[in-house]
């Protein structure tokens, strides 16, 4: 076994034992598939602990894991230290050079009078030993891993110019059993796959699982009343409300970026699929469009812009339009005969589509500038794509071995990961956004 | 049942709101009676009902076949469907208190909320095709799965095939 992979191994037992401390029932693992060819070198030292305020939490693991999972990172093996500093005073900058490493993380978790838990990090460049950051972050101690992933999204920063995603949730479905008795549940999970919980179940499907704007809410279809109705739920509490169960369809919501909205599909008895907007304020409906053909899957963009899929033409395309104008909605997609589920890139300059290409559905990245189109992923059945609050990565979901699983992809295409569930499929995910 | 009460409450929320030509009231506390519309420029709001049953229905060599298979992205009844849809139209005209729920499917492929579109499609085709044989509108209602509820696992023509389909589900 080399180098590499032992580390693997140790990042799955890590995880596997973290998995212990969570209910006995389908776990999601997190997995690099491909990195970039020449990932950053970096050394995490273990973290001075706050006993037992920390609940046995390894800080310096989630960060190392979290920078890894991007594919750029590659973390020194702990074994391989020969001491572990926890301060940057202590920090002897050309020792850890001479290690091959570019950059060196120390830190403390500390407890604070009011009970809540300090995560503090040094940022240290190895090959000049100049200090570059020092980021921190507090938590309950029940949400110290939050607090480590919030460092890790500022040393992400300082050291890439983007943000890293990781203090963060994705939601997805889950599906177990053979076709017709399936079961369908609702999932959130940190975005590493820690601390999953359910939050809906039901023997009838649900799906197109979307986030508020504020990771407080959780829009989705259920068909728990036989017929399609759109809910909202609020992920902490629990509490659900039926937003949305007229006759016919009642499909693909999506908030708009102020939360104030939800862009709806629906059908009315006649069975022609089109575009609402719901004010979740006044309940007011209002229509977007007007066409026979299927429209359906709506994204806002930072403007307030539409896209959405329509076959219109004949086959499925993304189309834009702008609420309360009086243009037509123009077609986006000219690519291919398949381009579906925009999904709009928190700058407002991409767009991330499921499109068919080489006789396989695979997931895309449009430039709204060039209007060039790149095919990112290389499955044969792929769908649902989501972007991160960073702009940086897609999640998206895949088969494998005939079972759905979770994939993301960075939008520059060079690094892939995946998020293995051990029983069931897995299937629609759902980048949320920061946490506070 | 709590359920029912609920629903009974939406059900008359809607009534009322339909007989209001104006727009609705504002409510800030979106957390009591979100499902209301206006502004809907021709879409049916009209409650939907979750309470029916499906029953065993009737027998007979057509009227036994429940399932209408559809070709790849199309919504148009094949020529080897004609005789059961045919046979069905004929039952429900005579027997008018009868109702059947049309729950139209697609196969995996694609994107989830373009195949409910497409189920969709398929179960308003059957509908329309009862309705020009005498079934009356009353009679039908249409439910799309898309390719959330597969008849056959499987990624391979075989499953697809037995999957882009529309079950007619008689009701009690």
């Amino acid at each position: 076994m080399n180098r590499r992979m032992k580390k693997l191994v140790s990042l799955m037992i890590s995880l596997a034992a973290l998995a212990g401390t969570l209910p006995a029932q389908a776990q999601l693992r997190l997995t690099i598939s491909s990195g970039v060819t020449d990932p950053i070198p970096i050394a995490v030292v273990p973290f001075a602990r706050a006993v037992p305020a920390d609940g046995g939490v390894d800080v310096a693991s989630i960060i190392q894991k979290d920078l890894e999972s991007t594919g750029r990172f590659k973390g020194m093996d702990r074994r391989d230290m020969i001491n572990t500093p926890t301060t940057f005073a202590a920090v002897d900058a050309a020792s850890w050079k001479q290690m091959r490493n570019d950059y060196v993380v120390v830190g403390r978790v500390t407890s604070l009078p009011d009970g809540r838990v300090k995560v503090e990090a040094d940022l240290v460049n190895a090959l000049t030993g100049v200090h570059m950051d020092s980021p921190n972050s507090t938590a309950q101690p029940d949400n110290l891993r939050m607090a480590a992933h919030r460092v890790a999204d500022a040393l992400h920063q300082k050291m890439l110019g983007v943000p890293g995603a990781f203090a963060t949730k994705i939601a997805y479905i889950s599906v177990d059993g053979r076709p017709p008795n399936q079961k369908y549940e609702l999932y959130v999970a940190d975005s590493d796959g820690a601390s999953r919980k359910r939050i809906g179940s039901s023997n009838l499907p649900l799906m197109s699982p979307a986030w508020s704007p504020n990771g407080e809410w959780l829009a989705y279809v259920s068909f728990e009343r036989r017929t399609s109705a759109v809910f909202v739920q609020e992920v902490r509490t629990g509490r659900k409300i039926l937003v949305s169960a007229r006759a016919g369809i009642n499909g693909a919501p999506t908030y708009s970026r102020d939360g104030k909205k939800l862009a709806l599909t629906l059908s009315g008895s006649n069975g022609n699929l089109d575009l609402y907007l719901l004010d979740l304020g006044s309940q007011q409906l209002t229509r977007l469009t007007d066409d026979p053909g299927i429209d359906t899957e709506a994204s806002f963009d930072d403007k307030g812009n539409v896209y959405f899929t329509s076959d219109r033409s004949g086959s499925p395309q993304i189309y834009r339009l702008t609420p309360g104008s009086a243009d037509r909605p123009k077609r986006v997609t000219f690519t291919g005969s398949y381009n579906a589920r925009p999904r709009i890139s928190p700058d407002g300059k991409q767009l991330a589509m499921l499109t068919l290409a080489d006789g396989a559905y695979r997931i895309a990245i449009q430039d709204l500038a060039s209007n060039n189109l790149t095919v990112l992923s290389k499955g044969r059945q792929e769908e649902s794509p989501s972007f991160a609050p960073n702009g940086a990565m897609l999640i998206f979901a895949g088969r494998e071995r005939g079972q759905g699983v979770l994939q993301t992809v960075s939008t520059d295409g060079l690094t892939t990961g995946r998020l293995d569930a051990d029983a069931g499929e897995v299937r629609e995910p759902i980048w949320g956004p920061y946490l506070p | 049942m709590k359920k029912s009460v609920a629903f009974t409450l939406l059900v008359a929320s809607l009534a009322l709101l339909a007989g209001c030509p104006s727009k609705p009231k504002t409510q800030p506390d979106q957390q009591q009676t979100p499902t209301t519309s206006s502004n809907t420029s021709g879409l049916d709001t009209s409650p939907v009902t979750s309470d029916e049953t499906a029953i065993q229905g009737p027998s007979g060599e057509l009227l036994s076949q429940r399932i209408v298979y559809f070709d790849f992205d199309r919504a148009e009844i094949r020529a080897d469907s004609q005789s059961v849809v045919t046979a069905h139209a004929a039952f429900l005209s005579k027997n008018a208190g009868v109702k059947v729920r049309l729950e139209g499917h697609a196969d995996e492929r694609g994107s989830r909320e373009y195949n409910i579109g497409l189920g969709e499609r398929r179960a308003q085709a059957l509908r329309r095709a009862l309705l020009l044989q005498g079934v009356a509108e009353a009679q039908l209602s249409t439910v799309s799965y898309g390719e959330e509820r597969p008849a056959s696992a499987g990624s391979d023509e075989q499953a697809y095939s037995q999957n882009r389909r529309v079950e007619i589900v008689y009701l009690k």
